[in-house]
């Protein structure tokens, strides 16, 4: 340093300097705020909160056993979509999500002592779920969502324990992952674990009401919302600056759930949003299909009015964020095919006519059901057509009562086909045809967990 | 007799004038409690004249013809009542027809000893005794009504339903003469008419379901109603083969409507008042089943065994010359060819109404093989044969499918559990899940060229055998007839050939016929390698075929007019091509041609298809027409999209969204040209189902040079662009 | 729960569950077998019957859904001059095989006639590309439409 001359002192604090403001933006983005941050830190431990309990079970389940306490949690945490395969048996794990340096499995969850998790006491449950570390000490990967798990009670995680514990134990051997090198190095969870599971249980909001810190506690604890809704950032964490305002997971994309008018929720009505959850449906506003579509199957349809309604109350509380989905929402189509938008479109037009339009009709607006009704909905108006080609390719099965299912097509229609019917549906009901080709469509197809 | 009538006429059909004007026998009641009569098969026909089991006409003179074989909508009521009426020479326009009972004796296909329609058989196996059966019972009405006016037979003539003695200017009515013509002897060998005085044969004729097909009126097998009847439907084992191992019906049967749930060992079936309630039901139902062996049984793992058993020696179908020397002599060419299984999927889904009495069994069905459903009922029922009727409908669809009675036999297990009568229908996604398919063939070929001809040719075909299970008795020495049928007759002049069968049965898949049967496969192979060796031999695919066809006169002239009609050889755009295709099969003469486009993503558009046909004396060439330009379509769509594969022992294809069907957009025009011809008459119903896949796969090796060597087409490997 | 609704002209009452598709309460319940059951998912068009006018597949249809409108199924189409155009010209072509999807064909092409009375080619595609027919008589349903369009 002696030998220093001062212009290279000077570059180096300059150097140095940039690295600095380098590393804190980084820092910055990587590190953002918690998810209830937005909501101001008027929180208190749940031992010291007065209002009603918001965590826990509705009232009416209040005096029930811990198996029946802890089933309602684990569909509330929907803990079977992701540990179920199609047509498998219940929480026996199997469920594959492609990822772009491999594949990732679910685990066996049941009680089978060999190969499931029938061994694991109840701190080494709380340890999987809370912190995500398995019972041999092996770190989870953050597709086990337990940075928003992290937020259970103890009493909660262990109900679910109780409720798992008195299913049928199932022996299915756990698959391995197939995850390229760096990634398939467990080891390095711990710093991603370190830097963003906050490991901490919920804290109620003293400044909110008590309806909204249960709808909070479903939403973040329990839900998981965030983990398809929110944006990822290059660190893989959730970037709950801009909270729920839509993402891309598994092949589907989460929508803007924000309060914004234009491109999220801030324009349905409690009474819609309550329908949504509740059925899967809101007049006018589309079906749920895809991930969604399960979780109101396996989780929001069995919930409790009263919780939804609480979803609902938090739900409006979240900041708007506007996205950049298009904020138009087309009106329903002319009744003549050779009307209205993409009629060029011969190959759409064609598979459209063939398998579509008997339930959907031309206009978009479904003469059989409001549920087939496409006109109107997100999915038709999003230009990259992600979930138009999804639900083409995979249909919608739907196991609430009353509902209807919409038969898949991906088998017998090929790529470019259902690109075509994609860009014609877009370009027909929604406010600008998507240009999807046929390529796009075998990579939507290859990142669905199945 | 009134009564008896007016229970005939619920399923007859009143012929009507020829042009347009089409008149119903019996207006169609709006019913609230809907009630089918039951018919009674027409087994004591007394106080009528019925010289056979064909044939029964009534002092009113009403003539009914009662029809040995199902009417699927190719058109066989209209052609066996026209070859009857022929020799009758009954009045067209007001002959009944009915639906034949279950009976072999009366009503077994002349080729098979047993009564089935299927192979295409119905009008060439019947030909001759259909009209023997006619010309006899004219015979007769005009020998009484001679007897009567004490004239010579010979001086009197039959038309219209009548008998007139030209020279005293006197004629009798059918009706009028048939008591008394009931009383003399039937003869034996009747006098036929010489063809050229056919006033019904060979001229296009309205068809006579169709009217009532076209208003709601015609009851097929689905549409039965009997009294206080229940609806159900049923579920088997997702994987083939698996057994019930527990049935839990607490949320089923709590449903309304859902009125008792039936659990067999293989089958659970709910029973409801319509079938909407039977089908909640069923999806209520939480079944635990025994999956078996079956349950480990992937696509994958049939095809390994298919092709591993088609290395070994097969059973010699047919041998000619010497196959070794002729393959060593000039260039040798192999190749291999691959068919799936394949659905029926008849529009109108399986479905089987019993009625069960303590002594007697009642079925109301649509069936390919009325007595065979007889045989299933009675023993299902354990009732002897003659304690059950079949009561057999018009049928939506068969192509093979309704040549089981598994159906049948389901529906009676069902019923002994259940009070009352039911009817039970099939889900599409059970229909299609638990069919018997169309088996999966692989097909080696190995042929030698030489100076543009084929000089040896060694052929072998690896499959299930359809025939050892359905009709065991016509499976001899290891060889299946029908797996070989249009490959031991090939048409074309080879002096050393060798077929061979190598039966290799499928585990987990139960096979069936299948629309177009054993030459679907046959010719598919043949015809594919025969383009492939014509570009070997630097020929056309025309020129390459003509030069072998001389021992097959009748289909050289049918490759040579479809060769003039498709415009073969104009010139196409970019990756358009037409193919072509001969067939010697089901008795009938047939070159297709199929023009297509494969686009570059590998799509392929029908552009237009041009038939040849000599079926011999084309009996209705309308239907004739009609069951080409379906049969294509049928065969068509096979090649196009049509396969069913097995993941872990489940059918994996269920209904319309995922095994595709050609649709209307799809369709091309389709050209059908009939060769007139005096030539005994050919099967023409499965034809066009074998014709359209060699012809469309050939268009496409045109197009783009890719030689497809399986089905349904590989849509990446035809790309010109990789998606 | 008790529903009045008019079929063909007629009123008929039905004691079935709201949800229960129109196709089972026609064939099941009032014994109107001509329109048929195929798929179930709308894929096939068997089942087609006009609601006010319009094509509707009957197998996803709740019969809670239907209120005053008008039902016509094949029954009565034929006292449609459309319907009855149809028929005749189906007859005339000789469209029918198995007859088991024409009914729905059938359908389709009247409420096609009775809305476009000239239809063209896309026209018939668009109309007609949801009926299955099984025989394969496509060519011939397209030849018949366009005769009784009067333009064949």
């Amino acid at each position: 340093m002696r030998h220093m001359s001062p212009a290279r002192r000077v570059a180096i604090i300059v150097v140095a300097a940039v690295a600095i403001v380098a590393i804190g933006v980084a820092a910055w983005l990587v590190f953002g705020p918690g998810p209830l941050a937005f909501a101001g830190n008027s929180t208190v431990a749940l031992a010291d909160y007065h209002e009603a309990n918001p965590t826990g079970v509705p009232a009416d389940l209040a005096k029930a056993d811990a198996i029946r306490r802890g089933e309602y949690l684990a569909k509330a945490a929907d803990c079977m979509v992701c540990h179920t395969t199609p047509g498998g048996e219940a929480y026996a794990g199997g469920l594959a999500f492609p990822l772009p340096f491999g594949t990732l499995y679910s685990t066996n969850i049941t009680s089978d002592k060999e190969t499931g998790i029938g061994n694991y006491t109840d701190q080494d449950f709380l340890n999987a779920v809370q912190r995500g570390i398995r019972k041999d000490g092996a770190r989870l990967y953050p597709a086990m969502t337990y940075t928003s798990y992290t937020f259970m009670t103890d009493a909660d995680a262990l109900a679910i324990k109780a409720y798992l514990f008195s299913l049928p134990a199932v022996h299915r051997p756990n698959q391995d992952d197939t995850l390229l090198f760096p990634f398939n190095q467990r080891w390095g969870m711990i710093f991603w674990s370190w830097a963003f599971n906050p490991n901490t249980r919920f804290a109620p909001n003293t400044a909110k009401c008590a309806e909204w810190n249960r709808g909070a506690y479903i939403a973040e604890a329990l839900a998981h919302c965030g983990d398809c809704h929110t944006p990822r950032n290059l660190a893989f964490a959730l970037d709950n600056r801009r909270k729920f305002s839509g993402a891309v997971a598994a092949g589907w994309r989460a929508y803007n759930i924000t309060a914004d008018k234009a491109t999220g929720i801030g324009a349905w009505s409690d009474d819609e949003i309550f329908a949504y959850l509740a059925k899967g449906h809101a007049m006018g506003r589309g079906t749920a299909s895809g991930p969604m579509g399960e979780a109101v199957d396996r989780s929001f349809s069995q919930m409790a009015p009263a919780d939804i309604r609480a979803l609902v109350t938090y739900l409006r509380s979240i900041p708007a964020v506007a996205s950049s989905e298009p904020a138009t929402i087309a009106a329903p189509a002319p009744t003549s095919p050779k009307e209205g938008g993409a009629v060029a479109d011969a190959l759409g037009r064609r598979v459209f006519a063939q398998a579509c339009a008997s339930c959907h009709s031309w206009t978009g607006v479904s003469a059989l059901s409001p549920v087939a009704t496409i006109s109107g909905s997100r999915a038709v108006n999003d230009p990259t057509a992600t979930n138009v080609a999804q639900i083409v390719i995979s249909g919608t099965q739907r196991f609430s009562p009353g509902a209807m299912s919409m038969p898949a097509f991906g088998s017998t229609y090929t790529d470019s086909e259902i690109a075509a019917v994609a860009n014609y549906v877009t370009g027909r009901f929604g406010s600008a045809a998507s240009k999807l080709t046929a390529k796009d469509v075998a990579d939507l197809r290859g990142q669905t967990a199945r | 007799m009134s009564s008896k009538h007016a229970i005939f006429s619920r399923r007859s059909v009143l012929q009507s004038g020829l042009a347009g004007g089409l008149v119903l026998a019996f207006p169609w009641p709006l019913r609230a409690a809907p009630v089918n009569e039951p018919e009674q098969p027409p087994d004591h026909p007394d106080g009528q004249f019925a010289p056979n089991a064909f044939i029964r006409i009534d002092n009113s003179g009403k003539t009914t013809l009662v029809m040995p074989q199902a009417e699927m909508g190719q058109g066989v009521y209209t052609a066996i009542a026209m070859i009857l009426a022929e020799e009758l020479d009954a009045d067209f326009a007001q002959v009944m027809i009915e639906h034949g009972p279950p009976s072999d004796k009366l009503y077994g296909n002349p080729l098979f000893g047993v009564q089935v329609t299927g192979n295409s058989n119905s009008i060439r196996a019947f030909w001759d005794k259909l009209r023997n059966a006619g010309a006899a019972a004219r015979t007769m009405l005009i020998a009484a009504a001679a007897a009567q006016w004490q004239v010579d037979a010979a001086s009197c003539t039959a038309a219209n339903g009548k008998v007139t003695h030209a020279s005293s200017n006197r004629s009798l009515t059918y009706g009028e003469v048939a008591d008394a013509a009931a009383k003399l002897p039937v003869p034996e060998k009747p006098k036929l008419k010489d063809p050229r005085d056919f006033t019904l044969i060979g001229k296009p004729l309205k068809r006579s379901d169709t009217p009532n097909k076209s208003d709601g009126k015609t009851i097929y097998g689905i549409d039965a109603m009997v009294p206080d009847m229940k609806f159900a439907t049923l579920v088997q084992c997702p994987v083939l083969g698996g057994k019930v191992k527990h049935a839990d019906d607490s949320a089923a049967k709590n449903l309304p409507g859902v009125r008792q749930v039936v659990v067999l060992d293989d089958l659970v079936a709910v029973v409801g008042d319509h079938m909407w309630a039977a089908w909640q039901g069923l999806n209520a139902l939480k079944v635990t089943w025994d999956e078996g062996q079956n349950a480990k049984i992937n696509s994958a793992d049939i095809w390994n065994e298919l092709r591993a058993a088609s290395q070994k020696d097969g059973v010699v179908a047919k041998s000619e010359g010497d196959v070794n020397k002729g393959l060593a002599q000039g260039e040798s060419f192999d190749a291999a060819y691959e068919l799936p299984f394949l659905a029926h999927a008849t529009m109108e889904p399986m479905n089987c109404t019993v009625r069960l009495s303590p002594d007697g069994c009642e079925i109301w069905t649509g069936s390919q093989v009325q007595s065979r459903a007889q045989q299933y009922a009675a023993k299902a029922a354990g009732l002897p044969i003659d304690k059950v009727k079949v009561y057999n409908h018009y049928i939506g669809g068969g192509f093979g499918r309704r040549l089981e009675a598994d159906m049948v036999a389901s529906a009676v297990r069902i019923a002994k559990e259940v009070s009352a009568p039911i009817k039970v229908v099939w889900t599409r996604e059970e229909d299609m899940q638990h069919d018997v398919y169309r088996p999966a063939y692989r097909d080696t070929i190995s042929a030698s060229l030489s100076n543009g001809k084929i000089v040896g040719w060694k052929y072998k075909v690896t499959g299930s055998s359809v025939l050892a299970r359905w009709f065991p008795v016509a499976f001899k020495n290891g060889l299946d007839g029908d797996a070989v049928d249009s490959a031991v007759d090939m048409p074309y002049d080879i002096p050393n050939k060798r077929v061979e069968y190598v039966r290799a049965e499928t585990p987990a898949v139960t096979t069936g016929f299948w629309r177009g049967v054993g030459p679907n496969n046959n010719v598919f192979a043949i015809e594919s390698f025969m383009d492939e060796l014509a570009r070997k031999a630097n020929m056309d695919p025309v020129a390459f075929r003509l030069g072998m066809l001389d021992g097959t006169p009748r289909l050289k002239a049918a490759l040579k007019l479809v060769a003039e009609k498709s415009g073969w050889g104009s010139p196409l755009p970019p990756r358009v091509g037409r193919g072509v295709s001969v067939q010697p099969s089901f008795g009938s003469f047939i070159a297709t041609v199929v023009e297509a486009e494969v686009d570059d993503m590998g799509e392929v558009h029908l552009r237009r298809v041009t038939c040849a046909v000599d079926t011999g004396i084309a009996v209705n060439p309308d239907t004739i027409m009609a069951q080409l330009q379906g049969g294509l379509i049928f065969g068509l769509t096979a090649a196009l999209w049509g396969e069913v594969t097995i993941e872990k022992g489940r059918v994996q294809q269920s209904n319309f969204n995922n095994y595709r069907m050609l649709r209307i957009d799809e369709t091309p025009p389709i050209d059908v040209h009939v060769i007139k011809s005096g030539e005994h008459p050919g099967g023409i119903g499965e034809t066009g189902a074998t014709a359209g896949p060699p012809a469309l796969r050939n268009a496409i090796y045109a197009a783009t040079g890719v030689p497809l060597r399986r089905l349904p087409i590989d849509r990446s490997a035809i790309a010109s662009k990789k998606a | 729960m008790t529903f009045s609704i008019s079929i063909n002209g007629t009123k008929h009452d039905v004691d079935v569950a709201d949800d229960t598709p129109l196709l089972w309460v026609l064939r099941d319940v009032l014994g109107m077998t001509g329109t048929k059951y195929g798929c179930g998912i709308a894929q096939c068009g068997a089942c087609t019957v006009h609601v006010d006018g319009n094509p509707l597949r009957s197998c996803l249809l709740p019969v809670g859904t239907i209120g005053s409108r008008a039902v016509t199924t094949i029954e009565g189409i034929g006292a449609t001059e459309a319907g009855a155009k149809v028929q005749k010209a189906w007859l005339d072509r000789e469209v029918i095989q198995c007859g088991y999807c024409q009914s729905g064909q059938i359908m389709s092409a009247a409420a096609l006639l009775a809305a476009n009375p000239h239809p063209d080619d896309a026209d018939i595609d668009a109309a007609m590309a949801g009926n299955i027919c099984r025989c394969g008589t496509y060519v011939r349903i397209r030849e018949a439409i366009k005769s009784a369009a009067g333009e064949a």
